[in-house]
């Protein structure tokens, strides 16, 4: 049995073996090499092609609707009432995806930020090993507990001290908000832990207050991984389904008023998914069509993230 | 610049100091109340019955969850089955074999946009390929697969971050004694990272547990009233039947659906006791 381990080796063993047919190995270890290393490799391309599969199963039903319904009129109308008028104009979901996830974050970035400052700059040990946890905790809730605790603990609050409607956008916001929390501040406090000591302990030298070295030093230097997790949570609560489906309401009317009913892109995609709705209709078409605007949205989010990871990351060694 | 008093500067550093104190405590105080909240709903539901009984949408008293319960096992189980070996593969294909060229800064990129697809993007692929154009209908395997390539980027993240912390002294030893790469790889590497490959999988199982959108996406039933019976059922998930609860009126149902909340939370920590106690056994044998 040949089991040089060697290329060259195995090279030479193999043209040994050539002439002397009836030695000549079936097998060899470079064969089960390369076979194990090209089952690995279509393992690893499997998420490229998803991806792929992702953006052609969307874009084959996104084709047809766009000749049932003009691109202008989908991506700058107004009026979204695709069930009882077919009209499609994608705005005012596109209006409420960037409210509730834009006013999300308004909420959820800075708790986040200063919760990863609270926990890399100020807090004891001690004290870091109980919050941290919690945090993680809070991170790997799936997004339907929180949808449930809107209902439950945030709706009729709101119902009561603001006079909202009982499914309202200010619902969602405040839950999303929470959701975003844990993720910007797990992805900041990385990017502030890569910040070496000695620049801090240099400025704390010069006579900087903790703040000041943590402003005008620390952030500066974490700037672009910093940057990057609001970029990513913005995504994330894009993207988010479960809370705006069960909290923020049904009507698609395009406003501005968080305590009226809203809809976002996911939302609308998810409710109509459950509802009766036949193959190739207008409407079914429609869900794909908004996932591929939702999808490209996201892709674009997450993208400038990386490169913003990537490209302005401050190297030090 | 106009150097700032002392005063000035203190007041500043403990008015600061002070919100971040705030900032963190909204957070903790956050988690309490949504899981207080949860558990007082949940509290006067229960009850064994709840696991028992089949979902009905006219009577809260007896409804429940039996067949989310073991929709879910099976979705979460196949899930698992699916995405653990590629996953895995995955990840030491691009850790170990990448390099640094064109084809595995394609592949990793690919990973990492796959984690940032929303979920429900996920859905419409499943509805799309696996529900209708491969004829297979909303069924378990349907929801199986589709979770399978949402919960995919996790594990191979995971699986990359084990392979990464394991010495590289580890591999040279073995190459150096003879070894293969792929020997090296399977007898030495991965025995060493398999804590954190575990890691990877109970990740993994926490997500295909609480994905909602994607299986309602794809067609999860709202009212079933029979066990799933294999890869080929149609089928109902524990949060997707949580959700059925929740757009029913809410004083009636909500406690029903916060029970479920408390089921879905209970099979999920003890999976991640299960993982916990293996992963503590793993780790007593070391280099």
């Amino acid at each position: 049995m040949v089991s040089d381990a060697s290329p060259e080796g195995g090279a030479r063993a193999r043209q040994a073996a050539r002439g002397v047919h009836s030695l000549a190995p079936r097998w060899t270890w470079e064969a089960g090499e390369t076979a194990v290393r090209g089952a690995l490799f279509l393992a690893a391309a499997f998420a490229v092609l998803v991806t792929v599969a992702i953006f052609l199963a969307l874009v084959v039903d996104t084709v047809p609707f766009f000749t049932q319904v003009s691109p202008v009129d989908f991506y700058a109308g107004t009026v979204w009432s695709p069930d009882i008028r077919g009209i499609f104009g994608v705005l005012p979901l596109v209006a409420g995806t960037l409210i509730i996830a834009g006013t999300a974050c308004l909420i959820g970035i800075p708790l986040g930020l200063a919760s990863a400052v609270f926990l890399r700059e100020y807090a004891p040990g001690r004290v870091r090993e109980v919050l941290k946890p919690v945090l993680e905790i809070l991170a790997g809730i799936p997004t339907i507990v929180y949808g449930l605790f809107a209902l439950i603990a945030i709706a009729p609050v709101l119902q009561t001290w603001f006079g909202a409607s009982f499914f309202n956008g200010a619902n969602a916001i405040l839950v999303v908000g929470i959701m975003i929390i844990p993720m910007v501040s797990s992805l900041s406090e990385d990017a502030l832990t890569a910040v070496p000591v000695d620049l801090r302990d240099g400025a704390l030298a010069l006579g900087a207050t903790r703040f000041e070295a943590t402003r005008r030093v620390v952030l500066p230097a974490a700037l672009s991984g910093v940057v990057a997790s609001f970029v990513l949570a913005f995504s994330r609560a894009v993207g988010e389904t479960m809370i705006v489906l069960i909290v923020a309401g049904q009507n698609t009317d395009l406003t501005f008023n968080v305590f009226g009913q809203m809809t976002t892109m996911a939302g609308w995609i998810a409710k109509r998914a459950t509802g009766d709705v036949a193959v190739g209709e207008t409407v079914y078409l429609a869900m794909f069509a908004v996932g591929f605007t939702l999808f490209l949205i996201t892709l674009f989010l997450n993208l400038v993230s990386d490169y913003l990871r990537t490209r302005f990351r401050e190297e030090y060694d | 610049m106009i150097p700032r008093s002392r005063a000035v500067r203190r007041l500043e550093e403990w008015t600061f100091v002070v919100g971040f104190l705030v900032a963190v405590g909204i957070a903790v105080l956050a988690l309490a109340v949504l899981l207080g909240s949860i558990l007082v709903a949940a509290w006067p539901r229960l009850t064994p019955a709840i696991l028992f009984n089949y979902s009905n949408s006219t009577n809260p008293a007896t409804a429940g969850y039996a067949a989310a319960v073991v929709g879910t096992l099976w979705i979460v189980g196949l899930t698992l089955l699916f995405s653990l070996p590629l996953g895995i593969a995955a990840g030491i294909y691009l850790q170990e074999y990448g390099g640094r060229g064109i084809l595995s800064r394609i592949l990793q990129a690919g990973v990492s946009n796959l984690a940032g697809v929303p979920s429900v993007v996920f859905g419409l692929l499943g509805l799309a390929v696996f529900v209708r154009a491969l004829g297979m209908g909303p069924v378990v395997l349907a929801g199986a697969l589709t979770l399978t390539m949402l919960v995919f980027p996790y594990v191979v993240i995971t699986t990359q971050e084990a392979v990464r912390a394991v010495p590289q002294s580890i591999r040279d030893a073995a190459l150096a004694l003879g070894s293969t790469k792929w020997q090296a790889i399977r007898k030495q590497v991965l025995p060493a990272a398999a804590p954190g490959l575990l890691t990877g999988a109970i990740l993994a199982a926490s997500r295909a547990i609480g994905e909602t959108a994607p299986l309602l996406v794809i067609g999860a039933l709202f009212l079933q009233t029979f066990i799933p019976y294999g890869p080929d059922s149609p089928f109902v998930a524990l949060p997707v039947q949580i959700y059925a609860y929740t757009i029913l009126p809410v004083n009636q149902w909500g406690g029903v659906a916060a029970a479920g909340m408390i089921v879905l939370m209970g099979i999920l920590f003890s999976f991640n006791a299960v993982a916990i106690v293996v992963r503590n056994r793993l780790q007593r044998q070391r280099w």
